[in-house]
């Protein structure tokens, strides 16, 4: 019986911590935008069509500013990407502050646009401090307050991790950031709004924001930047986004991304929270030799990260794969680089652990089917290769 | 599904030839290690008289080139003399699996060494081997073209990639004419490391990304 139910499901998809299927009602909302309301707004004085879609761009930058708190519609810069908005707010500050210091704070566990925005600086002279992690994935609250000199410019962390959904105490960090003359910006693109933010109540100066996370559409990013932070455009042109970020305004995807910020649920994020509880009991409960990637308080609802000991995890990932289940993994078979995971690298994991690694990350649309189906698979292949595998045999 | 495996890699990852152990077996070799993500443990029983490979078996830890590998490989090398499943190569393993992705290349390299290891020993262990060599530029060059670019699939001996080797002393300098920012150039360098690191009268090995 439980069989055919599950014959009814074609694909599950969990990995929703890479993107997320565009929600029916975000389209809808892009589409008039492409059918006719395809000017640009760059200036007011323009024709009827241009002033018309401006008066769309600010509804979206007045919604988006009103959900995350911000005091200002300038506060809100919409960018190509989340990595966009990431490149922005470090090359961006570091440029603009450079007479005041040349020194830089990140962690070793940052999205790949935060490391190598902040390795292109420090071949232009800039210093960075890369702050270690502890095994779940936390910063030393000490080694930040130490590494803080006269001349630091920028303190770049993430609020939730993309790999393992570890999540950082900013508000220890933010009080901390406050009392020094550096700016504070926070990549919250895979955090949001799991972790909803008020920027009233913060001293955050710049904030990543990523809509396709989300149920928004691919091809937009936002950042917030705090009035009166001194900040550099990078990509040169027009006057668009506060004179912050040249190029046509991609008015659907604009659209899009004020939709999503709108229509997400915060209901949906306990429901999300109780299949991922779901998924970590009965995978603890039901194979052996498993091991939790992250912590188990403050981590995202959506992340979960397991090593399962003794195989490969390109291997298990291609195996749910044939099953219709989309994981990633930590091992370095599946990266672009060939190296395993420096996430878990730095959060002290062994190559071996890192290797065995699978990310599974989940949304609103995943039921409880999924997950149960998602366990008998991987309770089979998990087996399977084990019995393939010359380590762990006694 | 569009995945960047033939079907034959997918039905010998699925369904692996030849996995298990051989009780008592003449030879028993471990090649990789699960730190560098592959690792694969060959057995192999020999007729000592015809010198015939009368069963092979494999266990492996790795992706899912590493495991296909390791099933046609053995496949191969099943009912062949000892000397016959020396010429066995890796690049007739993968064209007998159709080809693999230039990127899974060197994971089933790996298949390939842990067989050339195990007739190797086997070879020595009947004293059938000449005697043990001194490393010189020649078998530098030798190891090293097993080591692939990942970018290309092809080996960064046959690549030009190879500046300049020397050896002396037992210090080894590699200078490989890639960036030092090169996309797999952390991969390239742990390769090399690892062919030439067990050589007998090797002490250090330094591999340098001139280009």
């Amino acid at each position: 019986m439980r069989k055919k139910n599950w014959d009814m499901i074609d694909r599950i998809y969990l990995d929703s911590a890479a993107s997320t299927k565009t929600d029916p009602e975000v389209i809808e909302e892009m589409i008039p935008y492409f059918r006719e309301l395809y000017a640009i707004p760059t200036s007011q004085f323009s024709h009827s069509f241009g002033i018309e879609v401006q008066d769309a761009i600010f509804g979206a930058r007045k919604l988006i500013k009103e959900q995350i708190g911000a005091s200002n519609e300038e506060e809100i810069v919409f960018t190509g990407s989340g990595t966009e908005a990431n490149n922005l707010a470090i090359k961006g500050t570091a440029q603009a502050n450079r007479s005041k210091g040349m020194h830089l704070i990140t962690t070793k566990v940052e999205h790949l646009s935060v490391l190598e925005s902040v390795r292109k600086l420090e071949k232009e002279g800039f210093e960075v401090t890369y702050l270690s992690v502890d095994g779940k994935g936390n910063i030393d609250i000490e080694e930040l307050k130490r590494s803080i000199r006269t001349d630091t410019i920028l303190i770049t962390i993430q609020l939730g991790n993309h790999e393992t959904g570890t999540v950082q105490d900013i508000e220890q960090i933010q009080e901390i950031v406050a009392n020094t003359q550096a700016y504070l910006h926070v990549d919250s693109a895979v955090s949001f709004p799991y972790l909803p933010i008020d920027l009233r109540k913060t001293k955050i100066d710049l904030m990543t924001f990523s809509p396709h996370k989300f149920y928004g559409p691919k091809g937009i990013g936002v950042l917030f930047v705090r009035e009166g932070t001194k900040i550099a455009k990078i990509i040169d042109g027009g006057f668009n986004e506060n004179n912050l970020r040249a190029g046509t305004e991609n008015t659907p995807a604009i659209i899009g991304a004020k939709k999503a910020f709108e229509i997400f649920k915060q209901e949906d994020v306990s429901r999300i929270k109780s299949l991922k509880d779901l998924l970590r009991s009965r995978i603890e409960n039901e194979i052996k030799d498993v091991e939790l990637n992250g912590a188990l308080d403050n981590s995202l609802p959506h992340i979960l990260n397991y090593t399962f000991k003794f195989v490969e995890g390109e291997s298990i990932a291609l195996r749910l794969d044939f099953e219709g289940i989309a994981v990633t993994t930590g091992s370095a078979c599946y990266s672009k680089n060939l190296q395993a995971s420096y996430i878990l690298l730095a959060m002290g994991k062994s190559h071996e652990q890192a290797h065995g690694s699978i990310r599974f990350s989940l949304s609103k649309y995943n039921n409880e089917d999924e997950i149960n189906l998602t366990v008998l698979k991987l309770k089979e292949i998990i087996e399977d290769l084990r019995k393939l595998s010359p380590l762990g045999k006694e | 599904m569009p995945t960047p495996y033939t079907k034959l890699v997918i039905e010998h990852f699925k369904n692996p030839h030849n996995v298990g152990e051989i009780e008592s077996p003449d030879v028993k070799v471990t090649e990789g290690s699960p730190a560098c993500g592959d690792m694969l443990t060959l057995y192999l029983k020999v007729d000592p008289d015809t010198r015939k490979i009368v069963d092979i078996k494999f266990r492996s830890y790795g992706c899912a080139s590493n495991i296909a590998t390791g099933s046609i490989i053995t496949d191969l090398a099943k009912g062949k003399t000892v000397e016959e499943a020396t010429q066995i190569t890796w690049k007739e393993a993968a064209e007998a699996l159709g080809g693999l992705p230039p990127v899974k290349v060197h994971c089933s390299v790996l298949a390939a060494d842990a067989l050339h290891s195990a007739l190797e020993i086997y070879l020595e262990k009947n004293n059938l081997l000449k005697e043990k060599k001194t490393t010189t530029i020649e078998v530098i060059f030798q190891k090293l073209s097993h080591v692939i670019n990942p970018m290309t699939g092809i080996d960064i001996v046959k690549s030009k990639l190879i500046k300049s080797v020397t050896v002396d002393n037992g210090v080894i300098i590699i200078e490989v004419d890639l960036a030092e920012d090169f996309q797999f150039a952390g991969n390239i360098r742990e390769e090399i490391i690892e062919r030439v690191e067990y050589l007998w009268d090797v002490k250090e090995i330094r591999v340098e990304f001139i280009g």
